[in-house]
């Protein structure tokens, strides 16, 4: 009988087109949201994975990655002191403004790396090269920096501009991932980095560091916890904390959480719907069907055989579709938008649910159909 | 009230005292007041009488598709309106064949696929199924429409098809509700033809509910059901005259 299900459902074509497209709005509506939900996530973490160090010690009090809480100098020797840190060395990370030669201000981020080392430069540079940026007065920009300071045209390799009166010189273009906040960035070292901010009197933002090989990286953050009496987390740790503070203090969380609880009320309340209509429509049929001789069982399993085929078939093209857009949208950078398996799997988790759901209410009711209605 | 006139031939469908009710308190109709029939191998029976009288409502309890009140249905010795609903359902499957008024073909099959399908339900395999069911169009003169869907045939090829299906599992006892209402004169008289020619057989009996007098003569015996109950049951002298 599966065969004579599949005609079914496959026969009336308006009414199988409607179904699939009830289920694949549905299904794209959630994964289209809920990617550029994550990709939100994402850039805001862009900061952490940027530099791409195991790990960060800071401040104890430390909320996020943006809100930079400086500790003593000190901090890097007593890090590198703790047993069991391969390396550690010193970032500044901070606000500045820069004024271009046409005398256009723009906040930016000031990044500082250990200039021995330059651990936490950027794996991929565009333009020009980065250890050029050990030269005097050497800067790198991201790719982000140079669109929003105004393009290629205005600011390349070799511009000049005044970071607090102070010259900096582009040596090179890094591509990074774009940052929540879209803040240009600019690398510089470290020690050039404490020379272009106004004094304070604590400059060091965070120590990076990393486990020696063998050893169990969450054991080593103990280690430096107890240690230093700093804050120390893996990136991942870190990231994870950066991102639950977005959720809770911009209004992202509700926002997005909102448009995508609502897109999967909605589509799945439109698939289970129009699924179960799909069946009542077909009652009558399945009413002839059962006065023939087959049994609840067998309308039950022809019932399934259709809402998954077609829930499969809808899951299969609105991802499709999602995907399209995510890559049309996204390969600009203009668009966060990261799919991701687990989204993809509970999607058809949900999906095949609510599959089972209509299918099932639609079993009840034909549990219940007596067959006499062909003959009314 | 029980016919007796073929005591000669064992009844394949016996009612006795049945009722059935629809609804609850005063909007409760009985329909079924008390029903003695007995059908016999061999005969076409036709159940005819006013607009609510009952007959389809006999006609659905006689098949196991409607739960009765009270009383019994025998069909071929088997207490059918005591068994559980899944049995019921296996014994509608292998020993009736249906035929409605609105055919009730599934739109999306083919003719040889529609008749095909009581034996899917009997778990024939699908190149058996329609290959029987190809010979089952051929006898019922359909035999050069097998692929065609039901919307591209006529309402009379429709019901050829619909018959078609209810013989091509060979069921012992045929339902035919108003099988001609949906079609005109010409082509009721041939369906009716038809019904007589393959659907009779000495161990089959065939039950058609009709108000269409114009085929009372295709009938062995005719009962009339008014408000409930049989008030007569009449054996058809000749042709056309009861």
């Amino acid at each position: 009988m599966n065969y004579v299900a599949l005609k079914m459902l496959f026969g009336d074509r308006a009414k199988y087109l409607m179904l699939l497209c009830g289920l694949t709005f549905a299904v794209m509506l959630i994964v289209q949201q809920g990617s550029i939900f994550w990709g939100l996530m994402m850039w805001s973490q862009a900061s952490i994975t940027n530099l791409n160090v195991p790990i960060w010690v800071t401040d104890p009090g430390i909320t996020q990655v943006d809100e930079v809480k400086p500790i003593a100098d000190t901090a890097v020797d007593r890090v590198r002191s703790v047993d069991g840190v391969e390396w550690a060395v010193p970032l500044y990370k901070g606000l500045l403004r820069a004024r271009l030669a046409n005398g256009e201000y723009h906040q930016i981020t000031l990044t500082g790396l250990e200039s021995a080392t330059l651990i936490g430069r950027p794996a991929e540079v565009l333009e020009g090269r980065f250890e050029d940026i050990l030269q005097p007065d050497s800067v790198v920009l991201d790719q982000w920096a140079v669109e929003r300071m105004g393009g290629p045209t205005v600011v390349k390799v070799g511009t000049v501009f005044e970071l607090n009166d102070k010259l900096a010189r582009v040596v090179a273009i890094a591509k990074t991932q774009k940052s929540f906040t879209n803040i240009p960035v600019v690398y510089t070292t470290y020690e050039r980095a404490i020379r272009y901010v106004p004094h304070e009197r604590r400059t060091l933002s965070y120590v990076l560091a990393k486990a020696k090989d063998g050893l169990s990286v969450e054991d080593v953050i103990q280690r430096i916890q107890t240690q230093t009496g700093l804050g120390a987390f893996t990136a991942e740790e870190f990231g994870w904390k950066t991102m639950l503070w977005v959720l809770k203090n911009t209004g992202i969380g509700i926002n997005f959480g909102t448009t995508i609880l609502l897109g999967f009320i909605v589509g799945m309340a439109i698939a289970g719907q129009t699924f179960y209509l799909f069946t009542v429509e077909n009652l009558r049929q399945f009413g002839a069907l059962k006065a023939m001789g087959a049994s609840t069982l067998t309308l039950a399993r022809m019932i399934l055989l259709q809402a998954f085929t077609v829930g499969l078939t809808g899951y299969g093209v609105g991802i499709g579709l999602a995907t399209v857009f995510g890559s049309l949208t996204a390969s600009g950078g203009s668009l966060p938008f990261v799919e991701t398996w687990q989204l993809l799997l509970l999607v058809l988790v949900a999906l095949l649910t609510i599959c089972i759901v209509s299918a099932t209410v639609s079993i009840v009711k034909l549990a219940r159909l007596e067959p006499a209605i062909v003959f009314r | 009230m029980s016919t007796m006139n073929n005591d000669s031939q064992p009844a394949a469908v016996r009612a006795h005292s049945v009722v059935k009710s629809f609804g609850t308190g005063d909007t409760k109709v009985t329909v079924l007041k008390g029903i003695d029939l007995d059908v016999y191998l061999g005969e076409l029976l036709l159940l005819v009488g006013e607009s609510g009288g009952g007959k389809t409502t006999l006609l659905s309890a006689i098949a196991g598709i409607l739960d009765i009140d009270e009383g019994q249905i025998d069909v071929l010795g088997i207490p059918l309106s005591t068994l559980p609903p899944g049995k019921r359902t296996t014994f509608r499957g292998q020993t009736m064949g249906f035929i409605y008024q609105q055919f009730n073909l599934l739109p999306a099959l083919t003719a040889a696929e529609n008749v095909a399908v009581p034996l899917l339900i009997q778990k024939i395999r699908r190149p058996a199924a329609l290959r029987r069911a190809r010979m089952m169009l051929d006898r019922v003169g359909l035999g050069d429409r097998t692929e065609f869907v039901p919307k591209n045939l006529s309402g009379g090829q429709q019901q050829r098809v619909a018959i078609a299906r209810a013989l091509v599992n060979e069921p012992r006892l045929l339902v035919c509700d108003e099988p001609t209402a949906a079609l005109d004169g010409a082509n009721g008289q041939k369906i009716m033809e038809l019904l007589r020619e393959v659907g009779r057989s000495p161990d089959r009996c065939v039950m058609v509910v009709t108000h269409d007098s114009r085929i009372f003569h295709f009938g062995d015996r005719i009962a009339n059901l008014t408000d409930g109950r049989i008030v007569n049951i009449e054996r058809i002298q000749q042709e056309g005259t009861v």
